[in-house]
């Protein structure tokens, strides 16, 4: 446990100047809490039977959320950030205080790579624990799986990764980008920078690639510009020297790549091995697929000169980013990374504080009506904001990759892109 | 589709083209001797092969690791070090888990695949205990990395080469040893007649340890020079294993040439219909030839013929 004053967090209100966050929250008990937090809190901690009418494991100082992810199995390679970026949010959050002058207190379960098993547990998490709110889940099939759970029971869930879209649960906050904010910012960026004319576009073969790639051709195909190829190839795929000569072949201006998993690290290793050099201006490569985290295991030899569209990169320059960078490598180690998802997994907690707060309630049904308007001034990645469609308002960015596995941000869109799911001329 | 290419243009990717064949094939053939050793001579199904690949892989990034940090003068040189330090650990793995494990399930093949699962399932958790749940980044010296270019347009990937002169100098290792050493006619003895090589002297429990430790070693180097051109993480061995059984399977499960011819035919195949289809559509296509030719050839591409 690190001592929470060099947090260095820049929230609303006086963050909390003690030496340990378990006598701070005794202290809160204790003590008239509008002394201490007088700032942004007017109130004492109202009574349980007030904040909580339906039954959530909610007491007169503690509530209880699920953490739901996948440690062990495929795909823990990625959820892993999550994970490690929610309880940070946690016990960022206890150590502010809490939530309506309780603490947060969570149950973890596994979802380990397996989509009945995340059904299952977070039923578990619903049934039996009664969590007030979910932070988890990472592939769509996952989220499909708990959905029906979530709107049977009236849960909520907290969904951090950027996806396909099509989907807006009343039980669901997506906190990554969906798919038209992620990909027409980006194409854009590079038709007008760079003067791309050709794309080839390259997948693995599920469905967050071929919805997203549907929305790139159609863009693509409304700017007046080509789609020279499209190509899937299996999950795990790790061979890529013919699709790497047709490349050659057709030389497009950009390759527009959505590869995934293990697959990604063959699909850049081969690359650079076949000579195809992403430095130079052609062919450029954009993809909405690598973070910092996939970088890890690429190396960034074989990765630099690469763009990414997203809206978070690690070395986003505002203090926000740089506190949340320190407080997540003081938790976590120093040489740990923080992708897109990661960072969004982050902000999952914060709103949920924020909208329970606004709502004065844990009540799910209260937390929902409160949820669309909140606005975060803190986030790592700047500010955003509950659309009434359950996503986020937020900016979406490019990144270059760079030897050291970092992005260097290149472009930033001027406004926050609205989120929306089902676009209309897109399908 | 070739229209607008001029003649040039298209006989160096047809170029490039047969030598991204040839690399397929060189990988799948490293992959599959491992698992053709064990099964093929054992009988045993190896579920875990790809565990033990990626061990290879894990000591790769180990003595990477290593290099950098003590000897990085000769980091160029790191690469055969490591490949030797693989064939070492996954060899003493297997032979250890041979000791306690498959040795009491030679009769029962079907339990050896629900305890090697298991024990794919075991090393796997701890690969993510140790090294964490992320994938590692091997450095790989820079002279092994890009391309060599044969014309002004044909360029040929570096690993690409060095994965066939491994494969070719394994090939003719495992050769040797399984058909010009006394050690080697002691395995074929015991796979073709268990008791009557027994009775004759041969010690058929050994034979069957280091059978099983010099597939797994094979394995093991196997993983690290895929380091090259995959990735190492704790669950990447899944990725190989599928299309491991599917040569050797293919290939007739007694034959090293039947894998080698297999893995000839699943590569040429494979890269050809990538080339004019797209990737997931080439799978299928394959495998369907694959399944096709298995029914009327239930034994596979070569079969030994065992008196029983």
């Amino acid at each position: 446990m690190r001592n929470p004053s060099d947090l260095r967090l820049s929230n609303a209100g006086s963050p909390c100047q003690v030496s340990g966050r378990r006598l701070a929250v005794k202290a809160l008990c204790a003590l008239p809490v509008s002394l201490l937090l007088a700032s942004h809190m007017a109130w004492a901690a109202p009574a349980t039977s007030e904040v909580n009418t339906t039954g959530l494991a909610v007491t007169d100082d503690t509530v209880t959320v699920g953490i739901l992810h996948s440690v062990t199995g495929t795909m823990a390679i990625s959820e892993t950030g999550s994970v490690q970026a929610e309880k940070l949010a946690i016990d960022q959050i206890n150590a502010m205080g809490g939530v309506l002058g309780r603490k947060i207190e969570y149950i973890q379960e596994d979802g380990a790579s397996d989509w009945p098993t995340f059904a299952e547990k977070s039923k578990k998490l619903l049934v039996n624990d009664k969590t007030a709110a979910v932070f988890g889940c990472w592939t769509s099939a996952s989220r499909k799986a708990v959905l029906p759970v979530f709107e049977q029971y009236n849960g909520m869930l907290y969904y951090p990764t950027f996806y396909e879209g099509l989907e807006q649960s009343p039980n669901v906050i997506y906190t990554g980008q969906e798919a038209t904010q992620q990909i027409i910012a980006g194409i854009d960026w590079v038709v007008k920078e760079k003067g791309a004319k050709t794309f080839y576009l390259l997948g693995s073969d599920y469905i967050w690639p071929r919805t997203s790639n549907k929305i790139a051709r159609k863009h693509i195909e409304k700017l007046g510009l080509t789609v020279v190829g499209e190509e899937y190839y299996p999950l795990g795929h790790t061979q890529f020297n013919s699709v790497i000569n047709k490349i050659k072949l057709k030389k497009p201006d950009v390759i527009y790549a959505i590869v995934v998993g293990g697959s990604n690290v063959a699909f850049y290793k081969q690359l650079n091995a076949a000579g195809i050099k992403l430095t130079s201006e052609k062919p450029l490569l954009l993809t909405i697929s690598v973070t910092e985290d996939e970088i890890l295991g690429i190396g960034g030899e074989n990765i630099e000169g690469a763009y990414a569209a997203m809206k978070y990169f690690q070395s986003l320059d505002n203090p926000n980013n740089a506190a949340f960078v320190q407080a997540f490598k003081d938790k976590w180690g120093k040489d740990i990374v923080i992708g897109d998802v990661t960072q969004a997994a982050y902000l999952g907690p914060w709103l949920w504080k924020a909208a329970v707060e606004k709502a004065g309630s844990f009540d799910i049904d209260k937390v929902r009506a409160a949820s669309p308007g909140i606005e975060l001034t803190t986030a790592p990645e700047g500010y955003v904001k509950i659309h009434e469609n359950h996503h986020l308002w937020s900016k979406t960015r490019v990144g270059l990759a760079q030897k050291d596995g970092q992005y260097k941000v290149v472009f930033e869109s001027a406004d926050l892109i609205e989120p929306n799911p089902f676009p209309v001329g897109y399908q | 589709m070739f229209d607008e290419y001029t003649m040039s243009e298209l006989t160096s990717i047809l170029a490039m083209q047969g030598f991204a064949g040839l690399i397929l094939f060189s990988v799948l053939v490293l992959m599959a001797l491992g698992l053709a050793i064990i099964f093929g001579q054992m009988g045993v199904i190896n579920m875990a092969h790809g565990e033990f690949m990626i061990l290879g892989a894990y000591v790769t990034y180990l003595t990477a690791k290593l290099f950098e940090t003590y000897l990085p003068s000769l980091f160029d040189g790191y690469f055969f070090v490591a490949m030797g330090l693989a064939f070492l650990a996954s060899f003493a793995l297997g032979v250890l888990v041979e000791w306690c494990m498959i040795r009491f399930l030679f009769k029962r093949p079907l339990d050896t695949l629900l305890a090697t699962w298991g024990l794919s399932l075991i090393l796997q958790q701890l690969y993510r205990t140790i090294f964490g749940a992320r994938e590692v980044g091997v450095t790989l010296p820079d002279w092994m990395m890009g391309s060599y270019p044969l014309s002004e347009t044909i360029e040929v990937p570096i690993n690409g080469i060095f994965v066939m002169v491994l494969t070719l100098f394994i090939s003719l290792c495992v050769y040797l040893l399984m058909f010009r050493s006394r050690w080697g006619k002691q395995v074929r003895a015991v796979v073709l007649n268990r008791p009557m090589a027994g009775a004759v002297g041969i010690n058929t429990e050994k034979i069957d340890r280091y059978t099983f430790g010099i597939g797994c070693g094979v394995a093991g180097v196997a993983g690290s020079a895929f380091t090259m051109i995959g990735s190492t993480g704790p669950t990447s061995g899944q990725l190989y294993i599928v299309d491991t059984f599917l040569v050797v399977v293919f290939g007739g499960a007694q034959s090293l040439l039947g894998t080698i011819a297999s893995a000839f035919t699943i590569s040429q195949s494979q890269s050809t219909l990538e080339f004019f289809l797209s990737g997931s559509m080439a799978k299928v296509i394959t495998l369907l030839l694959v399944v096709g030719i298995l029914m009327l050839r239930p034994q596979g591409l070569f079969a030994l013929k065992i008196r029983h």
